[in-house]
């Protein structure tokens, strides 16, 4: 049995990141010259990609006395200073921001992983009539574009008295169809046996999910915690129109709130945007394995 | 739970049965499972299911049946609003705001799509290879990707500037400031390259998942027939990804119309100089919202969306069976 679950776990880590499958070389030799030619290229795109991002950072490291707009740019700050974190606080409670986004962000894995890992167990395991037309629903559900349903997805939150509340930014994205689907193919992806040795041993459908199912498909419950974090930290439109107590704001509608309202300091929008990816970019650089398989299955059912 | 002591008397035969062909255990779930897993509490496959069911319904289907429902009512914020039958629809033949969203939408689809699809192609090329360090530039690549639309849509804020990086960096070059963020135009165009640029880590992913599938034999078969890299790059990867290629145009395609936030971001809530680059989904949430928001008249604007939504994506899959056949 245990060399059963083995092996389910080796496909789940076979199935992982996509990207990081080892292309094949063509098996000719690299002439110098091409290597100098991509390393170029990889060095452009880089600036490109990272450097807008590292000119934001630099940003909001000048001291008020520097020339930010200054031509030609200076691109590291003479006087480093860390004022502008400390200023940006006090024009907006950017902290208390950055906590709802957190709650949100907190709340919103939990729920998805719950929520998915649950509704994704029951589509692909157990038996019982309208099991069909319950995966119809998370696929119509999935279908359904977020911009096109807004204001109703608004007036139905005012009906149960939930705008304006975090609990209203984060309930129309827990348990993501998408999500539900993610497991759904995970769970599917397991032997049967396993199970149905747990079953003779008596486990009944709690005990069966809890300890033999949910354990194995570790790798996916991952890609699902990171792209409902994701999600939730980065969301947008949705927050903008349910909230619009500044109390409630989270980061991102924040942030919106402080470029219109103060926008002629660019140090402190900076600062802002800084404090808003820093946690993204960190959690990136650690788990990029699972943000890169995210893609891979996201895109595939997306 | 109900009694697993009755299975083993029924089951061994079947299972036999089911191992015979080959010895090897069945591989699909449901013939597989059905003879004992079925025994259990016949409520609790829908306990499993009903949170998830549950959002799906409230906050998926129903609000999507809702708004089809107000798009042919006159329906206010704070209004119940009664059955207006097509007046919405016609209203909007005749509002200029829409079509100006619509053009838009659509501009936006034409100028980021073929963008999404070449780039990251050519991107996923350039990393493909194991060089030193390449998962590092790969990670890199991917940076803009995670980060949140807001920060990015600042941060191109910030570089467009009329005083910004990019105009100081033209100014030396002896160029005149661009008004990236005041011309109409222009806006719309650094929104895509915005857009693009998000975009570009993530297809660049799904491409190289793609690429990894591309048999070397065809390239080596290639080479050996004197096909320089543009030539195999045009005979051998390119349609080797050609199906990636259309999900990809898919996924933009579908994302680029329903574009709000970037546009929202840089050229403000109005959508730039007297509204000209408004969006779809701009319009949607600009006549929704607020307390005299008509919730009737915007839903209409939604179902626009939906259906030409779900036209590109019939389309851009017709078009890959077409080349198919």
């Amino acid at each position: 049995m245990s060399r059963l679950k083995d092996r389910a776990e080796r496909r789940e880590a076979g199935a992982a990141a996509p990207g990081r499958r080892r292309s094949r070389d063509t098996g000719r030799r690299m002439p110098g010259w091409e290597i100098a030619l991509r390393y170029a290229l990889l060095l452009a795109v880089l600036a490109l990609t990272v450097g807008p991002f590292l000119w934001q950072l630099s940003t909001s490291l000048k001291g008020p006395h520097e020339d930010i707009f200054a031509s030609p740019p200076s691109f590291l700050p003479e006087q480093p200073t860390f004022d502008n974190y400390a200023r940006v606080a006090e024009t907006i409670p950017v902290w208390d921001y950055a906590l709802n986004s957190l709650t949100v962000a907190v709340v919103n894995v939990v729920a998805n992983c719950a929520g998915a890992a649950l509704a994704g167990y029951a589509l692909a395991r157990l038996r019982y009539r309208g099991r069909r037309a319950a995966t119809l629903v998370f696929i119509l559900a999935m279908l359904v574009p977020v911009e096109g349903i807004i204001i109703a997805l608004f007036t139905t939150m005012r009906g149960l008295g939930l705008n304006d509340t975090l609990a209203g930014v984060v309930l129309p994205l827990s348990i993501s169809a998408l999500n539900v689907l993610l497991m759904r193919n995970a769970f599917l992806n397991l032997p049967y046996e396993v199970e149905e040795a747990a079953f003779v041993d008596g486990a009944n459908v709690w005990q069966r999910f809890v300890r033999i199912a949910l354990p194995s498909v570790k790798g996916t419950l991952a890609v699902v915690a990171i792209l409902s974090f994701m999600g939730a930290w980065d969301d947008f439109l949705w927050p903008l129109i349910v909230l619009s107590d500044p109390q409630n704001f989270t980061l991102t509608i924040g942030l919106n709130y402080l470029h219109g309202t103060f926008a002629d300091d660019e140090r402190l929008v900076a600062a802002g945007t800084i404090i808003a990816v820093l946690p993204l970019v960190v959690l990136f650089a650690c788990l990029q394995r699972y943000f890169f398989r995210g893609v891979g299955e996201g895109a595939v059912k997306g | 739970m109900t009694t697993p002591t009755t299975s083993p008397v029924s089951t061994p035969g079947k299972t036999a049965k089911r191992r015979a062909p080959g010895g090897r255990p069945p591989a699909g779930r449901p013939r597989g499972g059905r003879s004992r897993i079925r025994r259990q509490l016949p409520t609790s496959p829908w306990l499993f299911a009903a949170p998830g069911m549950l959002v799906a319904g409230a906050f998926s289907l129903y609000p999507f049946l809702s708004t089809v429902a107000n798009s042919f009512t006159d329906r206010r914020a704070l209004l119940p609003g009664s059955f207006v039958g097509l007046d919405n629809y016609r209203e909007m033949l005749g509002d200029e705001m829409f079509w100006i969203g619509l053009r838009n939408s659509t501009l936006y689809v034409l100028g980021v799509v073929p963008a999404l699809v070449i780039l990251p192609l050519l991107l996923a090329l350039l990393v493909e290879k194991q060089i030193p360090g390449i998962t590092f530039f790969r990670s890199a690549f991917y940076t803009p990707v995670v980060a949140s639309i807001v920060v990015v849509g600042l941060i191109w804020v910030w570089l467009l500037d009329e005083r910004g990086l990019v105009n100081s960096m033209l100014e030396v070059v002896g160029a005149g400031p661009v008004g990236f963020l005041s011309d109409q135009w222009l806006l719309l165009l650094s929104a895509m390259a915005v857009t693009v640029w998000k975009g570009l880590g993530y297809y660049m992913i799904i491409y190289l998942a793609a690429l990894g599938n591309v048999p070397r034999e065809l390239h080596e078969a290639a080479s050996v027939d004197g096909a320089g890299a543009v030539r195999r790059f045009l005979t051998v990867t390119v349609p080797a990804v050609r199906s990636t290629m259309v999900l990809v145009g898919a996924l933009s395609s579908v994302a680029a119309f329903k574009v709000f936030s970037e546009v929202y971001l840089m050229a403000g809530p109005d959508g730039g100089p007297a509204g000209e680059d408004t969006t779809l989904v701009m319009l949607v949430q600009r006549t929704g919202t607020g307390l005299s928001g008509r919730v009737g008249y915007s839903a209409a604007i939604s179902v626009v969306v939906f259906v030409v939504t779900v036209a590109l994506m019939l389309l851009v899959l017709r078009a890959d069976r077409k080349e198919d056949a």
